[in-house]
């Protein structure tokens, strides 16, 4: 692979991406893209179509077209259980964790992909109620516990970009500040973010741009530093 | 002579034995359906046919080739399991998604065909396969007379039982599928290969009724309907227990084997219905059954 331009050329890239679900069509022509070591952040109303846009680039949704690559390979052509393996961490919006397997059964089920992942004495360091539960069923976590293991479970893959699907939804505001810290920690480390909000309060603290969505189209796009000039036309897409 | 309730006791630990070992072949049986439906959503109607596949293996090899026994323990298995990959490469996996019903009615057809070819090859009469010479003859326990064969299959039966149990509970490939049972989307979101997980199961769970084939071999005789006779009690012990429950399955195979083997004693009139009679009640009061967890 060329080692050129990678600090100017996006390290995913999503374009004029379509996607169905069964017949229905729900993404008409998505564009994003994210540099290495950016936190992005998909906005937009419920059924806009962010989830779907996670869920295609994942490869969970298969029924797709257009160019999604990262680091320049293309993704599309992938089958599905090769995708995170070219370096996706993917948090689901329902944050997946498994009920029949224990917390540290949870956190050691996503196979390592690449070297320089968290083991899993740093992951109880850093979540130590995690480690006082690690043999009672992932699913007996309050939810904040659930969202944190389902973050941290990717951080020992050695996946250096993330996938996160609304990571605050539910929780209680303590619990969304701690999240908010430790995505804040991961940024500092050099991993690249996707970020699913509803919250833009919660993102505008975390995202280097924003990517507005709506109708399964990207609508606008914009950085951090705009936010306060955008609010007006923000307050329309996202009907608050 | 000694008699409990009524009943001489060395029938009474006759019928026990003869309880404990058809309930060895139960649960071999019912925790080959409960791994595949657990995985495959499928309720694998050939099972008993793939069962009688193991004990035709068994003796097809050693009365063609001189295969022994022991070899034919692992042989089988193996033929069975292969039979298990085409199975679903081919066929059930063109029926992921769809209604149970169309997966129970080709593994229905499935066996018909299967059973149909054997029939039309060795005729409905039994061949006899004798046991190894390791394990000829019996020995006194004092209270009873133990053939050591009996006595082989169940020890057999409990440990690989139990081996099965510990790799789908206990070790990283058990967590796998465990996971890949709840969400396989999200699994093969992780980088696991799903459908390689799903044809493994499959073929691991019909290897287990190719062994409880080949176990059975030398006791009751190798004929094309011995699958048939059996799959139907089998079926009531896995709603019983509980569909996709491994340990349910194991402890209700075990435990509706003894229950009919008293029954003999005790009511032998009822001992051919007692099963169903346990699968009405539990149905009733437990639909998710003994140890189901329900959905």
């Amino acid at each position: 692979m060329q080692a050129q331009n990678t600090a100017s050329e996006p390290l995913l890239e999503v374009r004029d991406l379509e996607a169905w679900y069964g017949e229905s069509h729900v993404l008409h022509g998505v564009s994003l893209d994210v540099r290495e070591g950016e936190t992005i952040t998909i906005l937009g109303r419920n059924g806009a179509g962010k989830t779907t846009t996670l869920r295609s680039i994942i490869g969970i949704v298969r029924k797709r077209k257009g160019v999604i690559t990262l680091r320049g390979q293309d993704l599309l052509a992938l089958p599905q259980h090769k995708v995170a393996r070219a370096g996706l961490g993917y948090v689901p919006e329902e944050r997946g964790i498994f009920a029949s397997l224990s917390v540290d059964e949870n956190l050691s089920l996503p196979p390592k992909i690449a070297d320089g992942g968290m083991s899993i004495a740093d992951i109880y360091r850093i979540f130590p109620n995690l480690e006082e539960r690690r043999n009672s069923p992932g699913t007996k976590l309050s939810g904040g516990e659930q969202q944190m293991l389902a973050i941290a479970r990717i951080l020992r893959t050695g996946a250096r970009v993330l996938l996160l699907d609304e990571p605050t939804e539910g929780l209680a505001p303590v619990i969304v500040q701690r999240i908010g810290e430790l995505i804040r920690t991961l940024k500092t480390q050099g991993y690249t973010i996707v970020l699913v909000e509803q919250n833009f309060r919660f993102a505008a603290k975390l995202a280097d741009r924003f990517f507005v969505m709506e109708d399964g189209r990207v609508v606008d796009t914009f950085a951090t530093t705009e936010l306060s000039a955008r609010m007006g036309s923000l307050h329309e897409y996202l009907g608050v | 002579m000694t008699t409990i309730f009524g009943v001489p006791t060395a029938a009474l630990y006759g019928q026990l034995l003869i309880g404990l070992i058809n309930g060895s072949f139960y649960a071999l049986l019912s925790l080959g359906l409960a791994v595949i439906f657990g995985m495959l959503h499928v309720i694998n109607f050939a099972h008993g046919a793939l069962y009688m596949l193991g004990a035709f293996a068994a003796w097809l090899a050693l009365t063609k080739f001189g295969v022994n026994y022991w070899a034919a323990l692992a042989l089988a298995p193996l033929a069975v399991a292969i039979l298990g990959v085409i199975i679903e490469r081919t066929t059930l996996r063109r029926l992921a998604g769809l209604d149970p019903l169309y997966g129970l009615l080709l593994t229905f057809g499935l066996s018909l065909v299967i059973e149909g070819m054997f029939r039309h090859w060795y005729g409905s009469s039994g061949q006899p396969y004798a046991p190894p010479p390791q394990l000829q003859g019996g020995v006194n326990l004092g209270f009873m007379f133990l053939p050591i064969y009996r006595g082989w299959v169940v020890v057999a039966s409990v440990v690989v039982c139990f081996a099965t149990w510990f790799v789908i509970e206990r070790t990283r490939l058990g967590a796998y599928l465990r996971a890949a049972t709840e969400n396989p989307a999200l699994v093969q979101a992780f980088g696991i290969n799903v459908p390689l997980l799903v044809t493994a199961t499959y073929a691991g769970g019909v290897a287990l009724a190719g062994f409880a084939g080949v176990l059975a071999a030398p006791i009751y005789q190798v004929s094309p309907l011995m699958g048939s006779n059996l799959i139907i009690v089998v079926f009531a012990v896995v709603v019983v227990g509980g569909m996709g429950s491994i340990m349910g399955a194991i402890v209700t195979g075990y435990m509706l084997g003894v229950l009919e083997g008293l029954t003999k004693v005790y009511y032998p009139q009822a001992s051919a219905i007692v099963i169903f009679v346990v699968m009405a009640i539990v149905l009733l009061v437990r639909p998710a059954g003994l140890f189901g967890r329900g959905e």
